[in-house]
């Protein structure tokens, strides 16, 4: 049995906030895969529950009127990764969630949930900000918007008050539309592993030229990053192996790993710079360039 | 305030309400309530997939799902796979393949791999398919490549 002490089931976005603000203590449940292992744990500061896990208002994934793609933050992984319209418009998102543990846990743990836990190594965290994605926060005086890079403050520590909730995660066309990505998660395991780095790569390319690169890592830094002295550096330059070399070399600037029991700092270093040759070769390869 | 909630669900076909209490995993409830003892404890937090049962005929893990989210919901275990005495075909091809030893892992595996059939059917898949199918199971006996061909003769088009 889980040391809960208190629980109230909400039925909308609207109730969870109310519930969240008449209890100061309390921690949202969604789709309980960290949740509930932290309860299991004996974490009591998770004992006091709000359960938005069948709120379905906040469970779809859609596609507005300007194109831009929508993902409710309760949809589960599973949901996300075989959607038609993410797998068609940015199945960057598809191929990192597939490395999440296994399918039973991706059945259950939601998007919204894996950002907003803020851990460096949530494996959804890189495709999205390599895309842009904007999230949509509520709260009893009604919405905001932030993008999602700037939602990551710290180890668990993420831009939402006690009483906000997450609503949406947008990524708009402008930012999916010519572009092209890689996703690559190197863990001890195949399956049910945590990510040592995780890297993400969405790029343009237009005549041989990387018109544009976004670059993303997870467990590169105490937060999921973007490596934007980087892709500023690299912008518009003709596409070859020196490219991919200079981009390697360039990104260990950009990142803060650290030394873990999982892997040491060094280690890590290596992880990225490799990544970062061969994620972004195959983006470019997925956009049409060809490399010499 | 009352920590208790009557739910109404269907476990392998019938329909049942019964009061539990919000603290409680769906593995708690359908152990000690209703006396499937298919369903193992393993870990504890969604690691070992021992605990597999489906949902609406979807695999999740009992013990990382709390007993108030089945609540309308119909859950299937192994108790109801064997139909008129008949094994399923699934358990059939464990039973064929020697995919069983110790024993644990099996009703999870046999559940996982049930949902992974039954979602796949007319596909052709191949091996590393169904390994990632079934990455959510652990079995510490059989190195896993009897179940794996368990799987595949589940799915053979002869039947």
């Amino acid at each position: 049995m889980f040391n809960i002490k208190s629980y109230d089931k909400a039925g909308s976005t609207e109730e969870a906030i109310r519930l969240l603000k008449e209890n100061p203590g309390a921690h949202l449940i969604a789709g309980g895969t960290d949740v509930l292992v932290k309860l299991h744990k004996g974490k009591g500061q998770f004992d006091h529950l709000i359960d938005i896990h069948d709120i379905a208002e906040l469970n779809f994934i859609n596609q507005n009127d300007d194109g831009d793609l929508v993902i409710g933050p309760l949809s589960c992984f599973t949901h996300v990764a075989e959607s038609e319209l993410i797998r068609k418009h940015i199945p960057i998102l598809s191929e990192a969630i597939l490395t999440i543990g296994g399918p039973q846990v991706r059945n259950m743990a939601t998007i919204g949930g894996n950002l907003c836990n803020g851990v460096p190594s949530a494996d959804s965290a890189t495709p999205l900000i390599a895309l842009n994605a904007v999230v949509t926060i509520q709260g009893p005086d009604g919405s905001r918007q932030m993008p999602l890079e700037d939602f990551f403050l710290g180890p668990s520590r993420v831009a939402l008050a006690h009483h906000e909730i997450m609503t949406a995660i947008t990524v708009s066309r402008d930012n999916y539309a010519g572009y092209y990505g890689h996703f690559f998660k190197y863990a001890m395991r195949d399956a049910m592993d945590i990510a040592t780095i995780g890297c993400s790569a969405v790029c343009k390319v237009e005549e041989q030229v990387l018109a544009d690169l976004r670059l993303a890592y997870g467990v590169a830094a105490p937060v999921p990053i973007r490596c934007k002295d980087t892709e500023n550096k690299i912008r518009g330059r003709k596409i070859s192996t020196q490219l991919l070399d200079d981009i390697a070399d360039a990104v260990c600037d950009d990142v803060r790993p650290r030394n873990s029991w999982r892997a040491a700092k060094d280690f890590r270093l290596h992880i990225i710079a490799t990544l970062a040759h061969r994620v972004v070769k195959q983006a470019i390869l997925n956009a049409g360039g060809t490399i010499q | 305030m009352s920590l208790n909630r009557t739910i109404t669900f269907v476990v392998n076909g019938k329909k049942k309400e019964i009061n539990v209490d919000v603290r409680q995993s769906l593995l708690e409830v359908l152990r000690e309530r209703l006396g499937m003892i298919s369903v193992k404890q393993g870990c504890a937090v969604g690691e070992c997939g021992a605990c597999t049962v489906l949902i609406d005929d979807v695999p999740i893990d009992a013990c990382l799902y709390l007993a108030v989210w089945a609540d309308g919901r119909s859950i299937r275990t192994v108790e109801g796979e064997t139909k008129n005495d008949e094994l399923s075909r699934v358990q059939e091809a464990f039973v064929n393949e020697g995919a069983v030893q110790c024993g644990i892992c099996t009703p999870g595996f046999v559940m996982a791999a049930t949902a992974f059939v039954e979602k796949h059917k007319g596909r052709k898949v191949s091996r590393h398919e169904i390994r990632r199918g079934l990455a959510g199971n652990l079995c510490r006996c059989t190195g896993y490549d009897t179940i794996i061909s368990a799987v595949e003769k589940s799915m053979d088009d002869d039947h």
